[in-house]
């Protein structure tokens, strides 16, 4: 088992590498650059020097072979630079946002298990009564219905109702505050996000639950179970449902990891200064830095979270042993 | 059903009348002192060094921190030509040695926020910085102080410009509200201080930025005009998506947004908040401009290009596109507020904007025919991602077209690639393109119409010497007569003699606020009048 670890670790350099030249050359590609953007993107005159200026502080001027060179010597010193951007200090400009997404990601897990386990398994267990119809078509309206939809829905509802029912109308905050700051004020904001993007987890994790339920109880030791008379409960809790958790656990970690950065569109609905969001802007201001930075750090919690669902296999399911 | 819509939509305008008339007594009333305004911004700052940004982005959020030489007057910002003393003592000071010498007294009470006291050599510093910046330093408007010869500073309260050439064009310069003024102590260290840094002398003290969410400042008890700021604070928010930011103003998480929204927000947030909402509305220093590709076949042919203007229907167009969308008023190459601006009847004159449609498009028609442009073809349209309002101009324009025969394809990319298809990859036939200042400084502000080796940001690829001639003897002179004459024979070449570039429509801002935000008043550009310390909250 360690032997699989360090071997998985090694091939983490290897991937790191092949998605630091991928993400070096795919930014190069995007027409247009940071300076263009910064001085000709608001409409108004700028002078053609400034714009030179800006292209030889940030190094873009450079041979694209050099900006390699220092993007991947900056990796080796796990040192991202400075945002093109901003100019700030990219450790820091992830690290307050990363704590924003990890919370987020976390609760909308959380969100997602305590639904889809129940409500996959009640699924299983009364397949083709009306109660797996009616948990079907929640689950596939949760796959239908994009998050930030669900969170555009959510905040006008709030609007709405609030004004309706108490004459002023109110919505989350559009600032954050960290929980050990104002654990109420925290999570007037990250509970919504959470609920709109855990209802779309919830939803494939529920499917997902349901099959691999109704497949593991159609296997021989869960007839045997049967024979020996042991209570249904039982032998849902105790045999079937740990085997089936397998798939479920696979598309938990991967959605997880997903969530760490991925949530773009619902960050900019909620106004959640997180990863996502910083994504996007990075992109949007051909903030290079910023963006090979970002794209990194989500690979690597790609292969750590994979690394551990891996593991979790193997905790799981004893006949499954790593060489 | 029909009923119902029609009360709401009577009571949208009677919000708006209210909104409306609720702004002009608000500034006679008694200002109180408290609170903190949280208002939101749609994007964030790249640097916060005023004098290589350009965006609003930078002034929204930071131009409180910071004060000026001179400022357009914030109790009259709707006027193109009131300015007045910021930092410097009395009134803006009249020319003197045949208009080419401007002396300004520096007043003896301003404070630095890190305690030093502002002299007249810290205006120095800025100023050389601004207009002379030494190699390596980059300044986004130095060209607008072409005419100025030196500047200097005698003593410690007083700063000297000297011009080659008397110019209109210099004090509506000197009053760009990204001429922060900076330490010269901080300067002579490291030129790039104010990158990263902020320290001004402005009604507010830097308190904290935290990255991607909102940039906060404190009540300066030093602050030179006695009295002010009336907020003991501020928080600029901000939020990329203007549905949030909409709804940040209806859910009180913010209480004003000072760039501008489309009408239809506007109403949103009168049918559902009332007389809570105040709307204040200006025509804005912002238009979209047409550039026609000059390289490009059939366009390097003036008829074709009359005929791309012959067939827009300005005067129809500002009546239904206002209805939904942030451009309203139909105007020439100035903006229309300032008194270079042409008049209606002269703006009929011109071709696109005479009041007979149907000869327009007529004389649209011939001219294409008589070019020999092939109708056939679909020709490259390239416009900005942006729905407020590149992509629905843009979307109008392309059926104003199609009304004389031309078929255009509209391609629409985000900022970055936008930009680099107008200025370098240049494969377009027709782009929209935008001009969008500060101040009102009409004899800069159309250097956009200059040619292409001249000016820095013409990218329609062409030279008209013509135009250079009119654009120098206009900025060369202080005669407002010869300007404006000046200004109607280089608006005539530009947008139809030579047909060079057009002008579509004029922006029009749109500030829908909490009634609660008084003493801050609406002006022709949301660069202008922010420096907070009039604002106050009647909570």
């Amino acid at each position: 088992m360690y032997r699989y670890i360090i071997k998985r670790l090694l091939l983490v350099i290897p991937t790191l590498f092949g998605a630091a030249v991928l993400v070096f050359t795919l930014l190069r590609l995007i027409p247009g650059d940071i300076c263009e953007l910064r001085l000709a993107g608001s409409g108004g005159y700028f002078d053609q020097s400034a714009l030179d200026i800006c292209r030889h502080d940030l190094g873009i001027d450079q041979p694209m072979i050099v900006q390699f060179g220092h993007f991947v010597w900056g990796l080796l010193h796990f040192d991202f630079g400075k945002s093109m951007w901003t100019g700030q200090p990219i450790a820091s400009e992830i690290s307050m946002r990363f704590q924003l997404s990890m919370e987020i990601a976390i609760l909308a897990t959380i969100v997602a298990i305590l639904v889809s386990v129940p409500l996959g398994t009640i699924s299983a267990v009364k397949q083709n009564t009306w109660i797996d119809y009616v948990v079907r078509a929640i689950s596939i309206a949760g796959i239908a219905m994009p998050s930030f939809w669900l969170g555009i829905l959510i905040i006008l509802g709030l609007l709405i109702g609030t004004q309706h029912f108490f004459g002023a109308p109110w919505m989350p905050p559009i600032t954050y505050t960290p929980i050990w700051v104002d654990p109420a004020k925290n999570l007037a904001l990250v509970v919504w996000p959470a609920i709109a993007t855990g209802y779309r987890y919830s939803a494939v994790a529920t499917r997902m639950t349901r099959s691999a339920l109704l497949e593991v109880l159609r296997e021989d030791y869960v007839r045997t179970a049967r024979a020996k008379g042991l209570f249904e409960k039982l032998i849902i809790r105790r045999h079937a449902l740990k085997n089936a958790m397998l798939p479920v656990i696979t598309v938990i970690g991967i959605e997880f990891a997903f969530l760490i950065g991925g949530l773009v569109v619902t960050e900019q609905v909620f106004n959640l200064n997180g990863l996502g969001k910083l994504f996007v802007e990075s992109v949007t201001n051909n903030d290079y830095t910023m963006t090979q930075a970002l794209v990194m750090l989500v690979v690597m919690i790609f292969l750590m979270v994979n690394l551990l669902v891996d593991i979790l296999y193997a905790w799981l399911d004893p006949r499954i042993r790593y060489r | 059903m029909k009923g119902t819509r029609v009360k709401a939509l009577f009571a949208v305008l009677a919000g708006i009348a209210v909104g409306i008339s609720t702004a002009g007594p608000a500034a006679a009333e008694t200002p109180k002192h408290g609170g903190i305004l949280k208002y939101v911004v749609p994007a964030e700052p790249p640097s916060f060094d005023g004098h290589i940004e350009t965006t609003f982005a930078l002034i929204h959020p930071v131009r409180p921190f910071y004060s000026v030489l001179i400022k357009v007057n914030p109790e009259n910002p709707s006027s193109t030509t009131d300015f007045v003393c910021d930092v410097c003592v009395g009134k803006v000071p009249e020319a003197t040695d045949d208009g080419k010498t401007y002396t300004f007294k520096i007043r003896d009470d301003v404070y630095f926020h890190s305690g030093e006291k502002m002299t007249a050599q810290d205006v120095l510093a800025t100023y050389k910085k601004i207009i002379f910046p030494p190699a390596g330093v980059a300044s986004a408007r130095k060209a607008f102080f072409v005419m100025v010869d030196s500047v200097t500073a005698p003593d410690d309260h007083t700063v000297v410009f000297k011009l080659k050439y008397p110019s209109g064009a210099f004090i509506p310069a000197l009053a760009v509200p990204f001429n922060w003024i900076y330490q010269k102590a901080k300067l002579d260290k490291d030129m790039h201080w104010y990158e990263t840094h902020i320290d001004g002398s402005g009604a507010f003290i830097f308190e904290k930025r935290e990255a991607g969410a909102y940039i906060s400042g404190k009540k300066d008890p030093r602050y030179y005009l006695k009295g002010k700021p009336y907020l003991d604070g501020f928080q600029a928010i901000f939020a990329k998506k203007q549905a949030l930011r909409v709804q940040a103003i209806r859910g009180d998480r913010a209480a004003i947004e000072f760039r501008g929204f489309p009408p239809k927000a506007r109403d949103d947030l009168v049918r559902a908040l009332g007389n809570k909402i105040t709307v204040e509305e200006s025509d804005w220093n912002c238009v979209l401009i047409t550039t026609v590709n000059h390289k490009r076949k059939p366009w390097d042919d003036v008829r074709a290009r009359r005929a791309l203007t012959l067939a827009v229907d300005r005067w129809g167009g500002s009546k239904y596109l206002s209805k939904i969308a942030i451009v309203k008023t139909v105007g020439g190459i100035v903006f229309p507020g300032s008194p270079l601006a042409a008049t209606k009847s002269e703006l009929e004159q011109i071709a696109g904007y005479w009041p007979d449609l149907q000869k327009s498009r007529a004389e649209a028609r011939r001219l294409l025919k008589e070019a020999g442009v092939d109708l056939n073809k679909t020709y490259y349209f390239n416009n900005r991602a942006v729905d407020q309002p590149y992509k629905i101009v843009g979307t109008w324009l392309i059926d104003q077209w199609k009304q004389v025969g031309l078929k255009f394809e509209q391609h629409v990319f985000p900022t970055g690639p936008f930009y680099d298809m107008l200025r370098k990859k240049k494969e377009y036939d027709v782009s929209l393109d935008f001009n969008c200042q500060s101040v009102v400084n009409p004899l800069v502000d159309v250097s956009k119409f200059i040619s292409d080796d001249r000016s820095g940001n013409n990218y329609g690829s062409y030279q008209d010497r013509d135009i250079d001639k009119l654009f120098d003897a206009m900025n060369r002179t202080a005669d407002p007569a010869e300007q404006r004459r000046d200004m109607r024979q280089m608006e005539k070449l530009a947008l139809d003699t030579h047909a060079n570039a057009f002008i579509t429509l004029w922006w029009y801002r749109i500030i829908p606020h909490r009634s609660y935000v008084k003493g801050w008043k609406v002006s022709p550009s949301h660069y202008l009048n922010q420096a907070l310390d009039n604002v106050w909250l009647d909570k």
